[in-house]
């Protein structure tokens, strides 16, 4: 399709309006996982192991159960057995079973009638443990001694005789790598490692969960997905999912980590065994840090050939990424795939191994493993470009993926946006400003594929022809807004004439999460379709009225239209002409669409960001910062700049000072937010964006997701500016004050 | 372990509860007041989610005890639009999309309207700094700080 | 027939082809001609694989539709976050 051929005639799409929920948003009345409260609720807290791996010899709750007010105490026991596969990884992470595999991994639960007795139940509740011998960090791990995490996790990917951590290994490519090397004027290969972070929502995990005798249960949670969420908890708790109704809190932010299942189980199984009384379980800080979705941490190996003009000629990874305790965390998959996604390079190899740590349960993170992917190549890009004296931004332009490029893992591309957003962030301003002493510029391009998915909404008209749009996506950063362009734009409608809920799982068929980038751009896809449905209903309607054939009448501006002379003359019937007669003219209107969603359009970005490094401290400043991404259309432009500066400071945290901290004793060391220091305010610069738009083909408004890619170039982006600012490059995130001090006295030291 | 009663003014109205002595107020406000517009993100004061005004000073509701309350004044997100109507602050923060997940502002409108009441005309930096106890995991603060400058230019005109 | 592009790791069950042809009309239909003939790949297939059909990356959607004309590549499950 034309590029300006979706840009014609949008009366709505592309402007900002307010979003509908942010009213309740500014005067505290929105709820949240821990704002609700039923009658007759108790209160839950859990006991969770303080060694990293440890045999559970002896649970003795007796104590606890003799405290006044207390009324259920969970343990594995009270699960079912027989489990396997994933089901049972979620079910030995909602409570350990023989052995605890992570400092933080739950053990025991109790619900009492007030919070502070259930805290105090939980202090009374003995455990007896064997300690055992753990491992923590990703290249430790893949040691043929390494202590073994979980017998028998390797799956049939891995060979015989490798480490026993290796739970995974995949291999993919193409092209002859070696004859690439020989080709190249220039080969670097180097090492890089990123620490695992969290995704750092405000809103710790929360939950009201009441499940009966019967089986018939409820729960109100703060999720990215209440579909995942019941299905997941039915299969650990033994239930029937359909028995199970999950309506979604307002969330306060999920990056990936509200995507799966951590305590929510256990909620229920304590208001089963407590007699179907509601239970509220809502975790502390550091539950949420010692025990909920952290990412992968990761050994990256690259190595890559270019010509003296900037041109590669091939390139291979190796990566090792341990995702804590189970198999199927690590991202390496993910990782391998985008880290190479930017360029057009003829041979490829890349090699990856999922590796078990002593560590929580990994979830998704935004754009799950390129941001490291993108910190180890955009790094070493940046290397080579100042090894051979090359811009950076050429060197993108010169290999940079096109419509028509190979990819990196495998097919052509479709109609993308990365030379777009490079020639942009070229032009920009910011790419002319000229430094001062002890600064630095940094470039890096990013890449995410963006998701389709299950995706089941419906549309029905008000009897004042104004529309509700039913959604199964929790909305947590203008969702509702977009979608309700999306609706106005396909009737011809205002916009305040749209009211979009993001509705339980009784209202609707199966939805994913939202996730992968796919909620803006699946729900949008399904709505038109059941907008349409409405809309040929509505003409069949006026047609009735007018006496003439359906196909004679069209629709525009919010009103059914004779289509053309021939068809005869009649005024246009509204919307809410036709709405206040539907139930003599033939009943309700409505409308739904379900599908699993095709038609995802590849998401690129390119940063430059400015810093200075303190030489006293190592102390580094970010001066300005600039993100360019490709959105394919902005239906809200305020609520996609929002992703991009988001995306952004989350990576600028992960790049600057965000890491797990771990002792020899296998604890987490920094579970709170003073010591896991996601940025602040005063850490920060304006981040100025620039929107490019290629429509993505595959989606009525040209809409690509845009959440994702954000995170992935500010890693090595602050890491090349960084090194161009202090002649130190260093191949290690985060690149906290000591570590720079250290690696700008090493440079100078020669 | 005994409640204790405590007699206090919360957004204009004399207010009473029976809290355990080891409740924070911001426990107090949630779960005895039915005032969940205050969060709890970290409960050690590092994430400002749960900031109030007592008596005028801003604080960190998770850090103080309910039973401090007493005698005092408490302002919470409840009650900042007077009679209905929205604080600039608010309406701003709607307008330049200044939230994502909203689950930190309460607690960013809370501080910032602190801030306006000594010192009307803040700079970037100023802003920033005064916020920096306020985290926002969403909206890398961009669009908050803009909202912020909006609605004090905005009261700076009409005082 | 569909021409299916493998990830080179799957070379050890496909007797080292790393594009192998098959009978189908739908995604799911390719996948089961492929374990037919290849029985090594069911294990692969089972963990859940990611498809891409002329450059659109699609993930458990059996009914998607490929002919003789497709470009058809399969890659290891992604998620999202």
């Amino acid at each position: 399709m034309p590029k300006d051929e979706l840009k014609a005639g949008y009366k709505l799409i592309g402007t900002r309006p307010n979003r509908p929920d942010g009213l309740d948003k500014v005067t505290g009345r929105a709820r949240y996982g821990a704002d609700f409260s039923v009658p007759n609720m108790l209160w839950a807290a859990v006991v969770r192991s303080p060694h990293a791996h440890a045999k559970i010899l002896k649970i003795d709750a007796s104590k606890a159960l003799a405290l006044p007010g207390v009324k259920a105490v969970v343990t594995r026991a009270d699960l079912p057995t027989g489990l396997s596969g994933e089901d049972l990884n979620l079910q030995d992470n909602t409570l350990a079973g023989d052995v605890a595999l992570y400092d933080g991994h739950a053990v025991a639960a109790v619900a009492a009638t007030s919070a502070l007795i259930a805290q105090d139940a939980a202090r009374l509740i003995e455990v007896e443990y064997e300690v055992l011998p753990h491992v923590i960090d990703v290249d430790d791990a893949m040691r043929m001694d390494a202590p073994v995490v979980q017998e028998g996790a390797a799956d049939h990917t891995v060979p015989e005789g490798s480490p026993p951590n290796v739970a995974r290994c995949l291999d993919f490519g193409h092209g002859d790598v070696e004859a690439g090397f020989a080709e190249a004027d220039l080969v670097m290969e180097n090492t890089y490692r990123t620490e695992a972070t969290h995704q750092g929502y405000i809103e710790p995990h929360a939950c009201v969960g009441q499940l009966g005798e019967d089986g018939k249960g409820e729960m109100w949670v703060c999720t990215q997905g209440h579909w995942y969420i019941r299905r997941m908890s039915a299969a650990v708790l033994g239930i029937e999912a359909a028995q199970l109704r999950v309506t979604p809190s307002e969330i306060g932010g999920g990056f990936g980590g509200k995507t799966t299942i951590f305590s929510e189980p256990i909620a229920l199984a304590l208001s089963r065994k407590a007699g179907g009384r509601p239970v509220k379980l809502v975790m502390s800080r550091a539950e949420v840090l010692r025990a909920t979705g952290p990412t992968a941490s990761a050994s990256m190996d690259v190595k890559i050939g270019m010509k003296k003009d900037g041109t590669m000629t091939a390139a291979s990874a190796v990566f090792r990424m341990q995702g804590g305790a189970f198999v199927g965390m690590s991202p390496v998959g993910e990782a391998l795939s985008c880290a190479f996604a930017c360029y057009n390079i003829p041979a490829i190899h890349h090699e990856g191994y999922e590796v078990l740590a002593n560590r929580p349960k990994a979830a998704a993170y935004r754009a799950p493993g390129s941001p490291m992917a993108a910190f180890a190549v955009e790094s070493l890009v940046d290397e080579m470009c100042r090894a051979l004296g090359l811009d950076p931004i050429e060197v993108r332009l010169k290999n940079g993926a096109r419509e028509g490029t190979k990819a990196s893992y495998g097919p052509k591309y479709k109609q993308i946006g990365l030379v777009e957003t490079l020639e942009a962030a070229r032009a920009h301003p910011n790419y002319q400003v000229k430094l001062g002493p002890n600064q630095g510029r940094g470039v890096a391009s990013g890449f995410w594929f963006n998701h389709g998915g299950e995706t089941s909404v419906s549309v029905a008209l008000g009897e004042d022809g104004t529309v509700t749009v039913s959604i199964g996506t929790p909305d947590i950063g203008g969702l509702r807004a977009s979608v309700g362009l999306m609706t106005a734009e396909t009737y011809g409608i205002p916009y305040e004439d749209v009211r979009v809920n993001v509705v339980e799982t009784g209202a609707l068929g199966v939805n994913e999460p939202t996730h992968g980038s796919r909620a803006t751009f699946a729900n949008g896809k399904a709505l038109v379709e059941a907008a349409n449905q409405t809309i040929k209903e509505m003409c069949k309607r006026a047609a009735k009225k007018w006496g003439i054939e359906p196909e004679a009448v069209e629709w525009a501006d919010g009103a059914a239209r004779p289509a053309g002379d021939n068809a005869g003359k009649f005024p246009p019937m509204t919307i809410g002409e036709i709405a206040a007669g539907m139930g003599a003219s033939g009943g309700p209107i409505a409308g739904h669409h379900e599908v699993t969603m095709g038609g995802a359009g590849a998401s690129f970005g390119t940063h430059v960001v400015d810093v200075e490094v303190d030489p006293e401290t190592g102390r580094t400043t970010i001066l300005r910062y600039l993100v360019v991404q490709d959105a394919g259309r902005a239906i809200h432009p305020a609520y996609v700049e929002g992703q991009y500066q988001g995306g952004a400071a989350q990576g600028i945290g992960w790049a600057l000072n965000e890491e797990y901290v771990y002792g020899k004793d296998g604890r987490l060391q920094n579970p709170v937010f003073l010591d896991y220091r996601v940025p602040v305010a005063s850490d920060l610069p304006m981040i100025d964006t620039v929107i490019v738009e290629v429509p993505n083909p595959g989606h009525p408004y040209g809409v690509r997701g845009v959440g994702e890619t954000g995170i992935t170039p500010p890693l090595p982006a602050v890491a090349n500016a960084v090194a161009a600012a202090t002649g130190a490059r260093i191949r290690h995130l985060p690149l906290s004050p000591p570590k720079v001090l250290a690696a700008m006295k090493a440079s100078r030291d020669g | 372990m005994s409640k204790i009663h405590v007699t206090t003014t919360v957004n204009g109205d004399e207010t009473e509860f029976l809290c355990d002595p080891r409740e924070t107020l911001l426990d107090c406000l949630r779960n005895q007041l039915d005032l969940t517009g205050a969060k709890e993100g970290c409960g050690t004061g590092d994430c400002g989610a749960c900031s109030v005004t007592m008596d005028g000073t801003l604080v960190c509701s998770c850090l103080v005890l309910g039973v401090e309350a007493q005698g005092k004044t408490i302002e919470t997100i409840e009650g900042m639009a007077a009679g209905g109507e929205l604080h600039p602050l608010q309406r701003q923060f709607i307008e330049h999309a200044a939230l994502q997940c909203g689950i930190c502002t309460p607690g960013i409108l809370v501080a910032a309207k602190n801030l306006l009441e000594t010192n009307p005309d803040p700079t970037e930096t100023e802003i920033r700094y005064w916020l920096a106890g306020n985290l926002c995991r969403c909206t890398g603060y961009d669009k908050i700080v803009r909202a912020v400058q909006a609605a004090a230019a905005e009261m700076r005109e009409t005082a | 027939m569909v021409e299916v592009n493998l990830w080179s790791g799957l070379r050890r069950f496909t007797d080292g082809a790393q594009v192998v042809t098959v009978e189908a009309s739908t995604v799911g239909e390719m996948l089961d001609a492929l374990v037919k003939a290849h029985p090594g790949l069911e294990p692969f297939f089972a963990d859940g694989v990611t498809v891409a059909i002329d450059g659109e990356v699609v993930t458990a959607q059996n009914d998607a539709p490929v002919t003789a004309e497709s470009e058809v590549f399969l890659m290891q499950r992604l998620k999202g976050g």
